[in-house]
């Protein structure tokens, strides 16, 4: 792995504090956090948790993919993206995305892009739990 | 040709299995490969309805396959 990329894919607690760290460069005037939260709700519908699954070799490989992506895309420094698989509560974190550059706006940008790739490209799915039931979130384009 | 197939998501639960061994016709594509799966499995969707990955990596419907490849199922995603 390049030194200024973190992958991490795991069953155990995210941590906000080793993404920030693992990017924090004397370069840089600042970093950008995506903290990635289980809401809820959805569709008005009270969610009582979130179990995520992946294609963990492949996941990993995409997430790769997106970091370098990103800083090929944007005047960064480093990049974190941290995904959590497993069971999750409401509030839990379930990903975490830490940019770091020398001016904020490519940071803001850099972790958008890097956010919105996830959700398009990476093989990681989430059910759904409900009070009277369970549905794979998407699973019908 | 021995082909792994890899289900995920939905997918598990409409197949009820997590990964199938096959044996199938020399250079079969996926678009041939899913007619093969669609005949197994009652309620196999619609090959729109997913994206096709080979040794890891997401291929297009006209892929040729090749012996021993592990072929994955990739419903829509809903990772972050």
């Amino acid at each position: 792995m390049k030194e200024n990329i973190s992958i991490i894919l795991t069953s155990k607690k995210l941590d906000l504090t080793t993404c920030n760290d693992f990017v924090q460069d004397n370069s840089c005037g600042g970093i950008a956090l995506f903290v990635g939260t289980v809401r809820n709700h959805t569709k008005g519908k009270e969610v009582k948790r979130l179990d995520f699954s992946a294609y963990e070799p492949m996941a990993i490989k995409e997430m790769y993919k997106i970091a370098e992506q990103t800083i090929e895309k944007f005047d960064i420094s480093k990049i974190a993206i941290h995904h959590a698989v497993g069971n999750l509560h409401i509030g839990d974190v379930p990903v975490i995305i830490a940019v770091s550059s020398a001016h904020r706006g490519a940071a803001f940008e850099a972790c958008h892009f890097a956010i919105d790739t996830l959700k398009e490209t990476v093989p990681i799915w989430k059910k759904e739990h409900f009070e009277d039931g369970e549905v794979w979130v998407n699973s019908h384009p | 040709m021995h082909i792994k197939t890899l289900f995920f998501g939905i997918l598990k639960d409409i197949t009820n299995s997590n990964s199938l061994e096959l044996e199938i016709d020399k250079d079969n594509n996926i678009e041939q490969f899913v007619i093969v799966l669609q005949e197994k499995f009652k309620g196999f969707p619609n090959i729109d309805t997913f994206t096709v990955a080979v040794n890891e990596e997401y291929v297009e419907k006209d892929f040729v396959l090749k012996d021993n490849d592990i072929v994955a199922i990739i419903p829509p995603v809903s990772g972050g």
